[in-house]
C-alpha cells in the first residue's frame, strides 16, 4: 500500500541527493511531484493544497537553506507533516462500561459486517466477552452473514425476527448483554448514504437509545475525494469516535485516511486487512507515515509474528540455526508458522525494501510452490529430513513419486536447502549477507 | 439525471416514511424510500458546483482561472490528475480552434470533449446478444455486485427475457442467500451449490441449465476480490474459461461493478480485471450519493471500456442505462 507515493518521494530524494542547496525551481519540481502523488493517492484536493503549502513554508525556511542533504530534508519534512496530520498517537477503545456499546456505521459495502466480526475476535483475545448484534435489517441476508461469521468465530450473535426495527434490536441486545454480564456489544448497522436523512435519523435514534461508548466509522481505503464529505456528514450527526480503514490489503494508497484526519480530526482506530477474521491491525500514525515514505513497517511485522509464532518452537529453531543443526524438519515447521501468519506478501510489504519481493513470494504461495515443497518434505523419512545428504538417486525418485512432483523438483529443493544452510552458517558466523537498499538508500547513506 | 427510468412517467414518492413503518418483507424490510426530485436525483448542498457554474455560464471571458477551476472540479470528481490534465488540454484546444471566448464557450468545449470520449468507447449501449447470453459480474469487495445483478435481472425480466442467476460467490458468508432472496422476489431461478463450492462448477451448472431450458441469459455473481490477489484473480479467470469452453463466444458480457465512491484505485481495478477476464463494460454504482464516479471517465478513456449502467438507489428499479450527455452535467452538478 502507498507504494506509488513512497516511490515518488524516493524519486524526489534521488534527484535532490548530492545537491548542496535547493533552488526555488528544485522545490517547485519536488512539490509538484508531492502534489500529484497525493492526488493519485486520493488525498482530498483541498487537503493536498494545505499540505503542500505547509511543506513549502517549512522548506523555504531556515533549516533547508543551510541543509547539507536537501533531498533528505524534504523527505523529513514530508514525513513530519504526514505524522502531524495522521495524528500523534493511537486511538484506544474506551470500553470500561459493562456492557460497552460499540457501533459500526458507514456507507454500503465499506466492510462493516466483516469488521464487526474481526473486532469481536480481537476483543475476545483481549479477554472480553463480546456480543455481536445484527441490526442491518435492510440488506438481504445481512443478518445471515453476521450469524455465519459468528458461528465461524464462536461468538454469539443477537438477532430478532424479521420486521423488527433496528432500534428495537439494539435495545433488546443491550438487555441481553446486561443480563448475561457481557463486556461489549458490537452493533452492526446497515450501510447508508450520508445524505439519506431518514436512514441517518435511524442511527441518531439508536445512539440516543443505547449510548455507544465507541461509534466507529468504517471507510473503504479505496475511497476517493468524497471521503471528506462522507466523514463530515456522519460526524455531524453522530458522536463518531474513530475510523476503521478497510481493505488495506489492497493496493489502494489510502489517501482517504489522510483526508479524513485533516478534515475532521477523527483518529484512525484500526486497519482492516484481508477477509480472514483476524485481519484487523491497530493503527500507528508514525508507522503509517513511515510506510508512506517507504521505510517499511517493521514494528507491525514483529507484532504480527509474535502473535502467531509458537515462541518455544521458534526458539528451538533459532537454537538449531546457531548450532548449525538446521534440518528439513525445522524448515517444514517454519513453513507452517509462516502459513499461520497469513498472506506472506502482506507480511513482506511491511519490511523495508521488500516491496518487490512480496509479489514474488506471494506468487510462490499462490502457484502452489509452497504446497509442493511441503509435499516433498512430507514424502521423506524422518531420517532423510534430518540428514538430507543421504538422499541419493533412488530416494529422490521415491520422494518425487510420493509427493507427485518430479526428481528435478526434489533436486531444486535440496539445492535451495543447502544454500539456506550455507547462509545460516554465515549469519551465525557473524558475516551478515548484504540486505537490499531500503532505509539506507532512502536516507542517502 | 443521467439515467432514464424504465417508466419515466411513474415517480413513486413516499418521502417521510419511517423505517419502523415499512412493511415487512419475507426476509428483510424495505428501506425508507428517499424523496426524489426531477428524474430521481436529489439536489445536493455544495458551494462548489454553484461557484463553478457561475464562472462557466457567465458571459465574461474565460481566463486561466476558469481553466484552473475546471481542473479542480474534475479532480474533486475523482477523474484523477492525469486524465484531468489530458481532458482539459483537449478541451482548451477545442475551445481555441472553435473561436471560444466566454466561460460558457469553455463549458461547452469541455462537455463536448468529455461526452465524445465516453461515446467513442460505446458508453450506454448494451445489447443482450443471442441466447443464451452469459453475463459475468466481477469487481472488488463491496461495490454492489449482487445488488446490481438483481437490478439488471429485474430490468431484463421486465423486458420479457427468461433468466437464471448463478450464485458463484461461494466465499462470502450468506452471499448465496442474498442472491436467493432476490431470485425469489423476481421469480427467477437461482443456480447454487453449497457455500465453499467451486465457483467454476456453479457457473458451469448455470450455463448448462440456460442451454437446456432455452433461457435468454444467465447472470453470474462472483465473490468480490481485490485485484492484487493473484490467486483470486486466477480463480476468476478459471470461471471465465469454464464458461467459454462450454459455450464458445461466452461470456458475452463481463461487467465490472465499480463503486462511484472509489478513487484512483478504480483504474488499477479496471486494468487488472480487464487483463484477467476481459472486462466489456462498467456498472457504476452508488451514484445516489454525492460521489461523482469520475474515475469511470478515466477508465473509459484509458482502457476503452464503456460505462453501461448507472446504479442510482436501493430500489430494484434503480439501475439505468448510462447516459454520457447527462453524466457530463452530473460531473459539474451541485
Amino acid at each position: 500500500m502507498f507504494e506509488s507515493l513512497s516511490s515518488r518521494l524516493q524519486g524526489i530524494s534521488e534527484r535532490l541527493r548530492g545537491k548542496a542547496h535547493i533552488t526555488e525551481a528544485d522545490l517547485d519540481v519536488a512539490l509538484r511531484e508531492i502534489r500529484l502523488a497525493l492526488l493519485e493517492a486520493d488525498v482530498n484536493f483541498k487537503v493536498v493544497k494545505e499540505f503542500v503549502a505547509r511543506v513549502r513554508d517549512r522548506a523555504v525556511g531556515s533549516d533547508l537553506l543551510t541543509g547539507l542533504n536537501p533531498g533528505q530534508q524534504i523527505v523529513k519534512i514530508v514525513h513530519e507533516e504526514l505524522v502531524a496530520v495522521l495524528g500523534g498517537e493511537r486511538h484506544h477503545l474506551s470500553l470500561d462500561a459493562k456492557p460497552s456499546v460499540l457501533m459500526m456505521v458507514g456507507l454500503q459495502g465499506s466492510g462493516k459486517t466483516t469488521t464487526a466480526a474481526k473486532l469481536a475476535v480481537r476483543l475476545r483475545k483481549d479477554g472480553k466477552k463480546p456480543l455481536l448484534v445484527a441490526a442491518d435489517v435492510y440488506r438481504p441476508a445481512a443478518v445471515d452473514q453476521l450469524v455465519q461469521l459468528g458461528d465461524q468465530i464462536g461468538v454469539e450473535v443477537h438477532t430478532r425476527p424479521v420486521g423488527t426495527p433496528a432500534l428495537e434490536i439494539a435495545r433488546s441486545a443491550l438487555e441481553v448483554a446486561r443480563q448475561r454480564g457481557l463486556d461489549v456489544m458490537i452493533l452492526d448497522t446497515a450501510g447508508r448514504l450520508h445524505v439519506d436523512e431518514a436512514m441517518m435519523d435511524e442511527l441518531v435514534r439508536i445512539v440516543g437509545s443505547v449510548t455507544p461508548a465507541e461509534t466507529l466509522l468504517v471507510v473503504d481505503a479505496m475511497t476517493g475525494q468524497e471521503a471528506v464529505r462522507v466523514a463530515e456528514a456522519f460526524h455531524a450527526r453522530l458522536p463518531i469516535t474513530g475510523l476503521v480503514l478497510t481493505k488495506m490489503d489492497g493496493d489502494a494508497r489510502g489517501g482517504a485516511a489522510l483526508s479524513i484526519r485533516a478534515a475532521t480530526g477523527l483518529p484512525v482506530a484500526f486497519l482492516g486487512t484481508g477477509e480472514r477474521t483476524d485481519g484487523l491491525e491497530a493503527f500507528h500514525p508514525d508507522r503509517l507515515a513511515q510506510r508512506i515514505l517507504g521505510m517499511g513497517d517493521i514494528l507491525s511485522f514483529v507484532e504480527r509474528v509474535q502473535e502467531n509464532v509458537d515462541q518455544a518452537e521458534a526458539e528451538k529453531t533459532a537454537q538449531r540455526m546457531m548450532e548449525n543443526r538446521f534440518t528439513l524438519e525445522d524448515f517444514r515447521s517454519q513453513l507452517n508458522q509462516i502459513k499461520k501468519m497469513g498472506p506472506i506478501g502482506q507480511l513482506l510489504q511491511m519490511v523495508p525494501g521488500a516491496g518487490q519481493m512480496a509479489g514474488a513470494a506471494q506468487e510462490a504461495v499462490d502457484s502452489g510452490q509452497m504446497k509442493r515443497i511441503e509435499a516433498i518434505i512430507d514424502s521423506m523419512t524422518p531420517d532423510e529430513r534430518r540428514r538430507p545428504e543421504i538422499i541419493k538417486a533412488s530416494r529422490r525418485r521415491r520422494i518425487a513419486i510420493g509427493s507427485g512432483t518430479s526428481t528435478a523438483d526434489v533436486n531444486r529443493l535440496l539445492k535451495q536447502f543447502v544454500e539456506m544452510q550455507r547462509m545460516m552458517k554465515m549469519i551465525s558466523g557473524g558475516k551478515m549477507p548484504r540486505m537490499g537498499g531500503g532505509l539506507g538508500a532512502l536516507l542517502g547513506r | 439525471m443521467f439515467w432514464r427510468r424504465r417508466d419515466e412517467a411513474v415517480e413513486p414518492e413516499a418521502p417521510d416514511q419511517q423505517p419502523e413503518m415499512s412493511a415487512p418483507q419475507p426476509t428483510t424490510v424495505a428501506r425508507p424510500r428517499r424523496e426524489a426530485s426531477g428524474m430521481g436525483l436529489r439536489a445536493r448542498p455544495s458551494g462548489f458546483g454553484a461557484r463553478l457554474r457561475a464562472i462557466l455560464t457567465a458571459g465574461s471571458p474565460a481566463t486561466e482561472a476558469t481553466w484552473d477551476e475546471i481542473e479542480e472540479a474534475l479532480i474533486a470528481a475523482d477523474v484523477g490528475a492525469q486524465a484531468t490534465l489530458e481532458v482539459v488540454d483537449a478541451a482548451r484546444t477545442r475551445f481555441r480552434s472553435g473561436g471560444g471566448r466566454s466561460g460558457e464557450d469553455a463549458r461547452r468545449a469541455l462537455s463536448t470533449e468529455i461526452r465524445d470520449r465516453l461515446v467513442r468507447v460505446g458508453s450506454g449501449h448494451f445489447e443482450l446478444g443471442p441466447a443464451p447470453s452469459v453475463i459475468l459480474f466481477v469487481g472488488v469487495n463491496g461495490t454492489g455486485k449482487t445488488t446490481s445483478i438483481a437490478k439488471l435481472a429485474a430490468r431484463l425480466v421486465g423486458d420479457g427475457h427468461s433468466l437464471a442467476l448463478a450464485a458463484a460467490d461461494t466465499f462470502r458468508a450468506a452471499a448465496v442467500e442474498q442472491l436467493r432472496i432476490w431470485g425469489e422476489q423476481l421469480g427467477v431461478s437461482v443456480i447454487a451449490q453449497r457455500a465453499g463450492a467451486d465457483p467454476g462448477a456453479v457457473a458451469f451448472d448455470a450455463v448448462v441449465a440456460a442451454e437446456s431450458r432455452n433461457l435468454d441469459a444467465v447472470l453470474v455473481d462472483t465473490a468480490g476480490r481485490l485485484q492484487n490477489k493473484q490467486q483470486l484473480m486466477d480463480e476468476l479467470a478459471k470461471i471465465r474459461r469454464v464458461i467459454e469452453r462450454r459455450l464458445p463466444g461466452q461470456p458475452r458480457h463481463v461487467l465490472l461493478v465499480l463503486d462511484a465512491t472509489t478513487g484512483q484505485n478504480g483504474l488499477a481495478q479496471a486494468e487488472a480485471f480487464s487483463r484477467e477476464v476481459g472486462v466489456t463494460g462498467i456498472i457504476l454504482t452508488k451514484l445516489d450519493g454525492t460521489a461523482k464516479g469520475g474515475v469511470a471517465l478515466a477508465i473509459a478513456d484509458r482502457l476503452g471500456v464503456p460505462i453501461l449502467f448507472a446504479g442510482v438507489g436501493e430500489e430494484i428499479d434503480a439501475l439505468a442505462p448510462f447516459d454520457p450527455e447527462a453524466f457530463v452535467e452530473w460531473l459539474f452538478a451541485e
